[in-house]
């Protein structure tokens, strides 16, 4: 049975910290809160993710040389370069969320740019990508129409299932990458009127917790869709 | 230690509470009050709920002759659709997670609010907006797929609004996620001190459990949707045949969120019974522990059984043994809630009010309807029955006679806390009877029909089967005729019901604790939880106590 | 108990479970491994292509994923969590390929 103590499960309203919302009790409950919210929304994310990668794994199973051929259209330059990029950002990402545990203004807003840039490159990348299979054919629909590039040959019908796959992944990839730049703006919006304090610097913790994830799926996306192949060139 | 006598103070002034908190439509629209957002649910579902039940209407009518005369075969294909889209996606889904969850997670532990409830707004408007989006998809031409959207019918050769549709269910999935993400975080972080995770009231348990499953599961479709769209607009080949495609794929990706998706309908109804058998016999639940675990074990489990829905598809046999195995392993916990319900109520204290004639409707049908499951877990069985009017009966005895049942039984007992005001209880009884009875004068004859050969999504059917049809159209207008008398005097008691006292049933749990209706806070101080839950006296510590 | 709302009952949020020299050490690995799946990618290794190659990215994602994203200090929790996610994923693409691997078993159907 429960008795209502006189518990002060929080502080007064003078001294909460502006951060505190009104139904945590304090800053750790609520970085608590926060931690293991962002966390089980990557968990929706893997599954979101994963359908594509079941489909993706279950035809590549059924029609194994038709993916491969159609993967060795993948520039594997742009690929391996994007892998280096998006690495290269997790650090400046994570280095970013290290100088918001320290305060450091000029140094968060700093690497969140240099995170911005390197996603913008990426994304650059990506639609070079995507422009160079538009004009070899390789967009599945009406005008479908790839050919291997050593032999000249057209590929067999199910390298249109390889590459509606290689558009679905990367896209919804690109697109979580887009809105990972939103909030990198908008940690760089915050962190110039100097939100962050090494008492309070949850969000940046939690966008980096999101940007990591982002590249996480990338690094299977990778060899998964460009790598697969090789080996029989 | 006090014994829990019915409260029938009378109140005097009115007190501040959630409801008078804050007038006008800005302080509900946007309103953080995870209470206010439960009523805001309430108005939506109902809302949906009466959309997919005009078209239940519309689709018992036309099979009230055995020629399809009221509508086309393609006219017919678009109601039943939207039936299953309206009451699966907007009602049966968001309904008691929405509605009871909310407005009582907070309560029942002891906290101020939800984790996160700027999120918890959101998910509301994102159920809204995809509500509004499908439709606007039904009121321009609708579809026709059917609610499983099967492939490539859907994805190639339908002509109705296929994408618009799953837009808009694919956003009420969103909504779905962020409420048991919610959830999950708020049971996992927010417990008053001393409520331990065996303290906590099993509705919780129901709910937590829940969150797994919405967590684990909405985001299949929302992808699968996504590429169902995608494979419409762009031509994208993923589930067609003359690509390489595979239909059964899509079966399988639809069905591993869709067979947990009716254990997220299903489970929190399971927690409402526990909360009113063990308020309506006033003794503490009959096993707590098994109660709880059987909870985790229905959402653990239902992850594991999607492919019964395919054992016509085409799908291996070696698989399909294995899914029945487990589709008969799946019964086992949701028996076992029936079997500590059953012995909660013996030798209780039991009173009948309109609660707990609900919860006993509900134990009853869930019962009769989950053992149906085990003829369709069955292979062999299955294969005959697939696809009549069997699984139609099987699926309405546990969703109708099972989660509405709940959720009106919820409803009625925590509307004093939710209102302030008493419903009456004459016509509650009236209509839980006259519920009871349309329900199973319309359903129980689908059994039969089914067996004998059935099929369902059909406008038209032999003859022979007219009897029982047009028995099953009466039930369901009765049955309707029950479902609006609640809202006539829920609505009523509104505005002339008497006042409700803080703790009317005289229950357990720390939502009684609170006035009613509660003040927005919920708890001007945090409660500490010292004792087990539903913790009332038995006879002999009553006579003890004097 | 973990989980209550209740002052003093969370650990210090900000405890490092890495510093600097972590990050850029999880880098250079990271780096040096993309490079080897590229140049194994080219190598004719039979059925053990496949496995290499996803080898490499799941250590890849373990080294992101335990120092990036800190869940060497995390609560045991979350990394009950992510694991949940890893063997639902795992369901159900084992379970659905277990469909497709057994369809051929029965002599009636096609392969």
């Amino acid at each position: 049975m429960a008795e209502a103590h006189a518990v002060h499960g929080h502080a007064g309203p003078h001294d909460a910290p502006p951060e505190l919302r009104h139904h945590f009790v304090d800053l750790p409950a609520q970085r608590e809160a926060s931690a293991l919210g962002m966390w089980v929304f990557l968990v929706t994310e893997v599954l979101f993710f994963g359908g594509m990668f079941t489909a993706y794994a279950i035809y590549r199973a059924i029609y194994r040389t038709a993916f491969e051929e159609a993967s060795n259209l993948l520039d594997i330059k742009l690929g391996a370069f994007n892998t280096a990029v998006l690495i290269m950002s997790s650090l400046t990402m994570a280095l970013a969320v290290w100088a918001s545990s320290q305060g450091k203004k000029n140094l968060i807003i700093l690497f969140l740019i240099l995170t911005i840039l390197l996603g913008g490159a990426f994304l650059g990348v990506k639609v070079i990508e995507y422009k160079q299979k538009f004009d070899h054919h390789e967009v599945p629909g009406p005008h479908f129409a790839p050919l291997n590039e050593k032999t000249h040959q057209p590929l067999p019908p199910q390298s249109e299932l390889f590459f509606s796959l290689y558009f679905c992944m990367t896209g919804l990839h690109a697109l979580h990458m887009i809105i990972g730049i939103g909030l990198l703006t908008w940690l760089i919006l915050k962190a110039r009127r100097g939100v962050f304090t090494p008492r309070y610097n949850t969000p940046v913790d939690m966008v980096g917790l999101y940007w990591h994830f982002v590249d996480i799926v990338w690094i299977f996306l990778f060899p998964l869709l460009y790598l697969l192949g090789r080996h029989t060139l | 230690m006090s014994s829990y006598a019915p409260d029938e103070t009378p109140r005097v002034a009115e007190r501040p509470n959630y409801l008078n908190a804050g007038y006008g439509p800005k302080s509900w629209l946007l309103t953080i009050d995870h209470k206010r957002i439960a009523i805001l649910y309430l108005s939506g579902v109902t809302f949906f709920f009466a959309i997919g039940g005009l078209y239940a209407a519309a689709i018992r009518l036309e099979l009230v002759t055995p020629a399809g005369e009221v509508f086309q075969a393609e006219t017919y294909n678009k109601l039943f659709t939207t039936h299953g889209v309206m009451m699966v996606f907007f009602f049966m889904i968001p309904g008691i997670p929405g509605v009871l969850g909310n407005f009582l997670i907070p309560l029942m532990i002891g906290a101020k609010d939800v984790a996160f409830p700027r999120l918890n707004l959101l998910s509301w408007y994102l159920y809204i907006v995809g509500g509004l989006i499908a439709l606007w998809a039904t009121v321009h031409g609708g579809v026709d797929t059917g609610w499983t959207f099967y492939t490539p019918y859907s994805t190639v050769y339908s002509n109705g609004w296929v994408v618009v549709t799953a837009v808009g269910v694919f956003i009420a999935g969103f909504s779905s996620i962020l409420t048991g993400l919610n959830f999950l975080v708020t049971i996992h972080t927010m417990r008053a001190p001393g409520m331990g995770w065996s303290r906590m009231p099993l509705f919780c348990w129901s709910m937590y459990a829940t969150a797994i499953i919405q967590i684990l599961g909405t985001p299949i479709i929302a992808i699968t949707l996504l590429l169902v769209a995608a494979e419409r607009l762009f031509h994208l080949g993923v589930f067609d045949p003359a690509q390489g495609g595979d239909p059964v794929l899509f079966q399988h990706l639809f069905w591993f969120y869709s067979h947990p998706a009716v254990y997220i309908m299903v489970l929190p109804a399971l927690g409402v019974i526990s909360e009113l058998v063990t308020a309506f016999a006033r003794k503490p639940i009959y096993g707590y522990k098994f109660i709880a675990a059987s909870s985790v074990a229905i959402a653990t489990l239902s992850f594991l059984v999607w492919g019964h829905h395919m054992f016509v598809s085409g799908q291996s046999v070696y698989a399909g043994l294995v899914f029945s195995i487990l589709s008969f392993m799946v019964g086992v916990p949701s028996a076992i809630k029936v079997f500590n319900w059953t012995a909660t109520l013996y030798k209780g204290s039991v009173s009948y009010q309109t609660p707990l004639l609900y919860a006993l409707g509900f134990i009853g049908l869930f019962t009769f309807g989950g053992l149906t499951g085990l003829f369709l877990a069955a292979l062999g069985l299955d294969i005959h029955v697939h696809d009549t009017y069997f699984i139609v009966a099987h699926f309405h005895y546990i969703m109708v006679g099972g989660t509405i049942m709940a959720y009106l039984g919820g409803l009625h007992y925590w509307w004093p806390k939710i209102s302030g005001k008493l419903y009456p209880e004459y016509w509650s009884r009236v209509s839980a009877w006259v519920i009871f009875i349309g329900f199973n004068l319309t359903f129980f004859p689908q059994f039969i029909v089914g067996y004998l050969g059935m099929p369902r999504r059909y406008h038209a059917y032999p003859d022979e089967f007219q009897v029982l049809n047009v028995l099953s159209t009466a039930g369901a207008s009765i049955l309707g005729i029950g479902y609006v008398i609640p809202l006539v005097y829920f609505a009523w008691s509104m505005r002339y019901g008497k006042d409700a006292a803080d703790n009317p049933w005289g229950a357990t749990g720390l939502e009684w604790e609170t006035p009613s209706p509660p003040p927005t806070e919920n708890f001007p101080v945090t409660p500490t939880v010292t004792g087990r839950p539903y913790d009332y006296l038995t006879g002999r510590e009553e006579a003890a106590v004097g | 108990m973990s989980g209550e709302n209740r002052r003093g009952a969370h650990g210090d949020p900000h405890a490092h479970s890495s510093g600097i020299g972590a990050y850029l050490g999880v880098f250079a690995a990271l780096m040096i491994l993309t490079a080897l799946t590229v140049w194994a990618a080219f190598q004719h290794l039979g059925v053990w292509n496949t496995p290499v190659a996803l080898g490499v990215a799941v250590t890849k994602a373990l080294l992101v994923a335990w120092i990036f994203m800190h869940l060497r200090g995390s609560p045991k929790l979350t990394i009950f969590v992510v694991s949940a996610s890893i063997l639902w994923l795992a369901f159900l693409i084992l379970i659905t390929a277990s469909d497709y691997l057994t369809r051929s078993w029965l002599p009636i159907y096609a392969s």
